[in-house]
């Protein structure tokens, strides 16, 4: 008994140390940094709230963190209503193993380019002078190029649902297939229709995937800085951004003390979710 | 720390080498081991190129390794990583900023051999003997010391230098003329709503302030005592009518980077914008007009140089005054002229270019044939003439520099309000 407790205790050591230096140790120096005090080029250590005082206390703070979290809620919605979809299409209906691989690794086009690349290639496709505004005039639908299309909340979280839907798409798909095929055979000889199959069998058993898939991407939109700076031609904010602003002005305390925030956030929102379904009990 | 340790043990290794390192130390350690020798040298991108290092390597022999960073990561590193970098290429504004902290060493004027010929913005503040100093971090304010390992500016040139000066430039609007069909004169059209979701403003807190202020004094909106060192309620007041602009859709992007700004101009979504020489170059290259209008109100200037990592000694620390005296000599500053740039030894920079080049991108002459980039296009044919005229008209014109303010602290929370909102 006692042999075998110090053996499963020196199997995870390695593990745990791993984890412990890199994931909690730097997450307790990021908590530590964030009471420092800071001036313009230096920082020292410190125990105040000043760094979360003015956090708490600034309206476009506040105003940031609901704009990230609404932005996250909407892209959550978005990939998981799309994501669903291809995952259900390809799980489904699609018939051999072959196509199935093959239309799954369509969906990771969007990973092929960097951002940089995607921002650019955004101009000619939505711009004032691009394919979409020239269409819509050619057709005489508008006569102003419409202005929203790029640099917007719009771009944004278009850019945000083409990045990580396939986020979505996998679990969900990885758990589809998983499902029995003979409990739908069962639903449909007790005479349940398709969309009473879709409710009461498959979408109760793809949960674990949709959960995993909406971690992923919350935790994706929540932490993100660089697609929102492109895709809003740096308009608008997020949290991340709040936080590489900081940085790139040395004010890593008060950087530290947002990211503190905002990892608490993204737990809370996590636990929340996790509170919904037991993931493991379900896998 | 530098990756290169010379430990005397080294140095002298071999009999006869001991024997020749006794009698003329420098020159045999130069010529055997300055091979070896590796700087790295980290800046903002403006003068970090390809070319210039390979050129180090034919002419002096070592090897120069340059990481381009915006200005913001500049700062960081040279502020918070000084074992990272042996030379440090950044703006005199930035140099305000990190010079405090102790990471770079004052240069000894006595090893510049073309000191002289620097041009006087540089030494003294004034282009000309009749010139007025201009609001703002004018280079020559934040350019000496008192001394090694002193951490405050000196008022006048002491001998020891902080950056020694290699490149700079007169900053203003870069307009699309064929989109907006009318003459441009004043900052103040950046806001005008005839270009609501056309304009564009960089994204560079130190920088886009000062060309908010040259917008807001030439709209008539603010008076400042000195632009590069604004009061709080300054800061609130040219931020507030900024942000208002921003509210009613003045503003089609804000760019961080060299490229973005090509790309806004480029593809017509934004007319108007604050804009950097060679970023106008390079939306002409791609066939599309583009003006680096000169305003009625001057321009905003901005100087670099190159400042030495403290860390530096030894053999690295000598290879690097021989760089920079090389750096001054003139191919250099030919190249950089070539680009639009100035540079801080134009003498020297002549010599390596044509009669034409010269004539174009300093005196203001008309071109008498193409003028290529140093990249092999050509970007101008004969008969054009520079945007803004001759050296001396130019940076003659400067109403402010780039800047850090007493202040700064708070105009960044600010301005970071003003990204958000």
């Amino acid at each position: 008994m006692r042999r075998a407790n110090l053996n499963s205790w020196l199997l995870a050591a390695p593990l745990t140390g791993v984890l412990f230096v890199f994931l909690i140790l730097p997450i307790l120096l990021i908590v530590a940094v964030s009471f420092w005090s800071a001036d313009e080029f230096s920082f020292r250590p410190d125990f105040q709230f000043g760094n979360y005082e003015y956090l708490f206390g600034s309206a476009v703070a506040w105003k940031v963190f609901g704009l990230t979290f609404m932005m996250s809620v909407i892209v959550w919605a978005l990939t998981l209503a799309i994501g669903f979809t291809i995952a259900f299409f390809l799980a489904f209906h699609v018939r051999t193993q072959k196509w199935q691989m093959v239309l799954f690794l369509l969906t990771t086009i969007p990973f092929w380019t960097s951002n940089i690349i995607r921002m650019i290639s955004w101009i000619p496709l939505l711009g004032k002078n691009g394919l979409v505004n020239q269409t819509l005039i050619g057709a005489g639908l508008i006569n102003e190029p419409l202005q929203w299309l790029l640099y917007s909340s719009f771009s944004v979280c278009l850019a945000f649902v083409h990045l990580y839907t396939l986020f979505m798409v996998v679990p969900i798909f990885n758990t589809m297939m998983r499902i029995d095929k003979s409990l739908i055979e069962a639903a449909r000889d007790g005479g349940a229709s398709g969309f009473q199959i879709l409710t009461n069998v498959i979408i109760p058993l793809s949960k674990p995937g949709i959960m995993i898939g909406s971690i992923f991407v919350i935790a994706l939109v929540m932490s993100d800085f660089v697609t929102t700076r492109f895709m809003s031609g740096s308009q608008l904010a997020n949290v991340g951004r709040l936080i590489s602003n900081d940085i790139g002005l040395l004010q890593y305390p008060s950087a530290a003390a947002t990211a503190v925030v905002l990892l608490i956030t993204v737990l809370l929102i996590i636990g929340a979710m996790l509170r919904l379904v037991d993931i493991r009990k379900e896998l | 720390m530098s990756k290169m340790r010379y430990s005397r043990r080294n140095i002298l290794k071999g009999g006869a080498a001991a024997v020749a390192a006794s009698a003329f130390p420098a020159p045999m350690i130069w010529a055997q081991e300055i091979k070896d020798v590796v700087l790295r040298q980290a800046g903002t991108g403006v003068s970090a190129f390809n070319e210039v290092a390979a050129k180090v390597k034919e002419d002096l022999g070592f090897t120069l390794e340059m990481t381009a960073l915006d200005s913001d990561a500049v700062t960081q590193r040279a502020a918070t990583q000084p074992d990272s970098y042996d030379i440090a290429d950044i703006e005199y504004w930035i140099c305000k900023k990190v010079w405090p902290t102790g990471n770079l060493q004052a240069m000894d004027i006595s090893k510049i051999a073309n000191y002289d010929k620097i041009a006087g913005t540089f030494r003294d503040g004034k282009l000309t003997p009749d010139s007025v100093i201009a609001q703002g971090t004018a280079p020559h304010t934040v350019g000496f010391v008192e001394g090694p390992g002193s951490t405050t500016f000196a008022t006048q040139d002491s001998g020891w230098m902080t950056l020694i000066p290699t490149i700079y430039n007169a900053d203003t609007l870069g307009i699309r003329p064929d989109l907006i069909g009318r003459p441009i004169d004043s900052w103040a059209e950046l806001l005008n709503p005839e270009f609501k979701g056309k304009a564009s403003i960089l994204d560079i807190s130190s920088i886009g302030i000062m060309d908010m202020a040259m917008v807001c004094e030439a709209m008539g909106e603010i008076k400042y005592a000195d632009k590069g060192n604004m009061t709080t309620e300054e800061i609130d007041k040219t931020i507030g009518i900024f942000m208002e602009a921003k509210k009613n859709g003045q503003f089609r992007a804000f760019w961080k980077s060299f490229d973005e700004s090509v790309n806004l101009m480029a593809s017509g979504e934004v007319v108007i914008q604050s804009m950097w020489s060679p970023a106008i170059t390079a939306v002409r290259a791609q066939g599309v007009p583009c003006v680096y209008q000169p305003l009625k109100e001057g321009y905003r200037s901005w100087g670099g140089g190159i400042g030495l990592s403290a860390g530096l000694s030894g053999l690295p620390l000598d290879a690097a005054y021989e760089y920079i005296n090389w750096y001054l000599s003139g191919w250099v500053g030919g190249f950089l002229m070539r680009q639009g740039y100035y540079s801080a030894v134009p003498e020297t920079s002549k010599l390596f270019m044509s009669e034409d080049e010269w004539g174009f991108w300093y005196e203001g002459k008309a071109a008498t044939g193409d003028i290529v980039s140093p990249g092999g296009t050509v970007i101008e044919k004969a008969g054009a003439v520079r945007d803004g005229g001759s050296f001396l008209d130019r940076m003659g014109k400067v109403a402010c520099w780039n800047s850090v303010m007493d202040e700064n602290q708070y105009m960044v929370r600010k301005w970071n309000e003003f990204i958000a909102a």
